[in-house]
């Protein structure tokens, strides 16, 4: 039979490759490759692990992974790209829900558990039942199956308080009474009400954070079960997992100057502006036509577009594309100014904007491509708002305050695409849509550029 | 306690290793970092084959073949989508 040391080599091998994974995945030359060797140390350590003694028939087994590999096939060819928050969500669920049982499982199975053991059952069940409900309540609101705008109710903040006590509470009572099973499931229970209150009250632009964030607790989730089953691959991975989302929480936080306790637990956009909306922008607004914005980007040298998620509702990549390609071949320079937050999940925008084939080294970092504002002849702004708000630099007192944006009031000209002048997420007005350097094109995302490449040709 | 100890310096050496090579992942690539870190998580499935195949009990069997599902879920789909998703980076030349 085969010796526990030959396993514990192999799921050293697997650790490796999922390491050099990720190296691979610090360049878009290298990240294909990187993720088929992630994929193949995931094949080692599943196949060493079938050949362990303790497993005495397969059947259970087998089934579970055809149907599992079945649903995540589907998922993974079937979704959307805008859609890629809520599968990678719902992905992030998955995996806390399997720490839950595993842990669970593991503890019906130990005689005699000692005391790593049984605090590592706890963290596993605490975390991964949290992981679990709080990516379901999330993807529930990217696909829109429930209200994706806060869901607030009085006395909230002291539940999910109180909440959080009784799983410390229960915690410590699984570590001292391992044999008792029934604390770990109350837990596993608390924790998956903690899990829906805490991601309910959360709006649709602040999930890239709770995405971030639910992808580092499914990380430290197989960590937490790594002690409980003393397995180092699962130790490693987890941990390697929960660093990246703790580092992409962190990067998230940043672009919206936030902290993470004021985005789970203060939100955003309570407040209404106090000047109405027809006040603030009264006689200031000059709006433009397909056709005016066709005659002024005739013989531009430079353009900045500026995507946001309202480019996305709209499904505008592919026509943006077009635009872009058209006045490339009339010799201008384009490029994308990409704020982090731009979509719904750390990235996003680059994935959706690459899926209309445009080259990623024309999307630029907003710290790289801000000093280029002033060089530029037209920025369009499609579907951003907050992003774009220099509100941030100027009012010390607005809600968005030191939030860092892409200045694209600096650029000769500003034209901004949009349905209408309202608010975005952060619930104020935007002063860039009355600047004198400003024209506001009032339409459909979509069918404002298709429009404008038709002008653009007919010049 | 040595055991504890052993897997907590694994613990902290790895969170080290991850800090260093996520920060150098560029934004275009957070999403598929995303989807990809998320498949390795879904290792949690070799603590679900063991549950799953010890039979210890109609219960460990059944937890142990949801957590089979659920894992499996994650690194199927995970894997398959990041690689999707990379594709559309590469070059057309």
């Amino acid at each position: 039979m085969i010796s526990q040391s030959f396993i514990n080599l192999a799921y050293l091998a697997a650790s490796i490759l999922f390491i050099q994974g990720l190296i691979g995945l610090c360049h878009p030359r290298t990240a294909v490759r990187g993720n088929l060797l992630g994929a193949l140390g995931m094949l080692i350590a599943i196949v060493v692990t079938m050949l362990d003694q303790k497993i005495i028939s397969y059947d259970v087994i087998i089934a579970g992974m055809i149907v599992g590999s079945i649903i995540g096939w589907i998922l993974a060819v079937k979704i959307q790209m805008t859609a890629m928050p809520q599968l990678v969500a719902l992905f992030n669920g998955f995996g806390g829900g399997a720490s839950i049982l595993v842990a669970g499982a593991a503890l019906i199975e130990e005689p005699s558990p000692d005391l790593q053991m049984t605090i590592a059952t706890a963290l596993s069940g605490f975390i991964g039942a949290i992981t679990f409900w709080g990516s379901l309540i999330a993807f529930a609101k990217l696909q829109e199956l429930i209200k994706g705008a806060p869901i607030r109710f009085p006395g909230m903040q002291t539940l999910n308080a109180l909440l959080a006590i009784a799983c410390i509470v229960l915690c410590a009572l699984v570590a001292v009474y391992p044999d008792q099973m029934i604390y770990y499931w109350l837990l596993s229970l608390l924790a998956s009400i903690l899990g829906v209150t805490a991601v309910i009250p959360i709006g649709g632009a602040d999930m890239p954070v709770v995405i971030s964030f639910l992808n580092a607790c499914s990380g430290l989730a197989a960590a937490a079960t790594g002690f409980v089953l003393n397995n180092n691959v699962l130790i490693i991975s987890g941990s390697l997992v929960g660093a990246s989302g703790v580092i992409l929480s962190v990067i998230m936080c940043k672009a919206m100057n936030r902290s993470i306790l004021n985005v789970f637990f203060v939100g955003m956009g309570d407040s209404a502006p106090a000047l109405g909306r027809d006040e603030f922008y009264e006689g200031k607004v000059k709006a433009t036509s397909a056709e005016e914005i066709a005659m002024l980007m005739d013989g531009v040298r430079r353009v900045v577009i500026v995507p946001g998620y309202g480019l996305a509702v709209a499904q505008a990549q592919h026509a943006v594309r077009d635009l872009t390609n058209l006045l490339e071949a009339h010799g201008a320079e384009v490029e994308f100014a990409i704020h982090p937050v731009a979509g719904r999940m750390p990235g996003h925008m680059n994935v959706l904007l690459a899926e209309a084939d445009i080259p990623y080294d024309k999307l630029k970092e907003m710290d790289e491509i801000n000093p280029s504002f002033a060089n530029t002849d037209i920025t369009l702004v499609i579907g951003a708002n907050d992003v774009v708000n220099p509100l941030a630099r100027t009012d010390p007192n607005s809600p968005i305050a030191g939030m860092p944006i892409l200045d694209v009031d600096k650029s000769k000209t500003v034209i901004v695409v949009k349905r209408s002048l309202s608010p975005g997420f952060a619930g104020l007005h935007n002063p860039l849509f009355k600047l004198d350097n400003t024209l506001m094109y009032f339409a459909d995302g979509k069918k404002a550029i298709l429009d404008l490449v038709a002008a653009y040709k007919e010049l | 306690m040595d055991t504890f100890v052993a897997a907590l310096t694994i613990f902290v050496l790895a969170i080290y290793v991850g800090f260093e090579i996520i920060t150098k992942v560029p934004p275009t690539l957070h999403t598929p970092l995303m989807s990809g870190s998320n498949a390795i998580s879904g290792i949690t499935l070799i603590g679900a084959i063991l549950s799953a195949g010890v039979k210890m009990n109609w219960l460990t069997t059944t937890l142990g073949f949801i957590a089979v599902v659920f894992a499996m879920i994650n690194v199927v789909g995970g894997f398959f989508v990041t690689h999707r998703m990379l594709e559309m980076f590469k070059r057309k030349d």
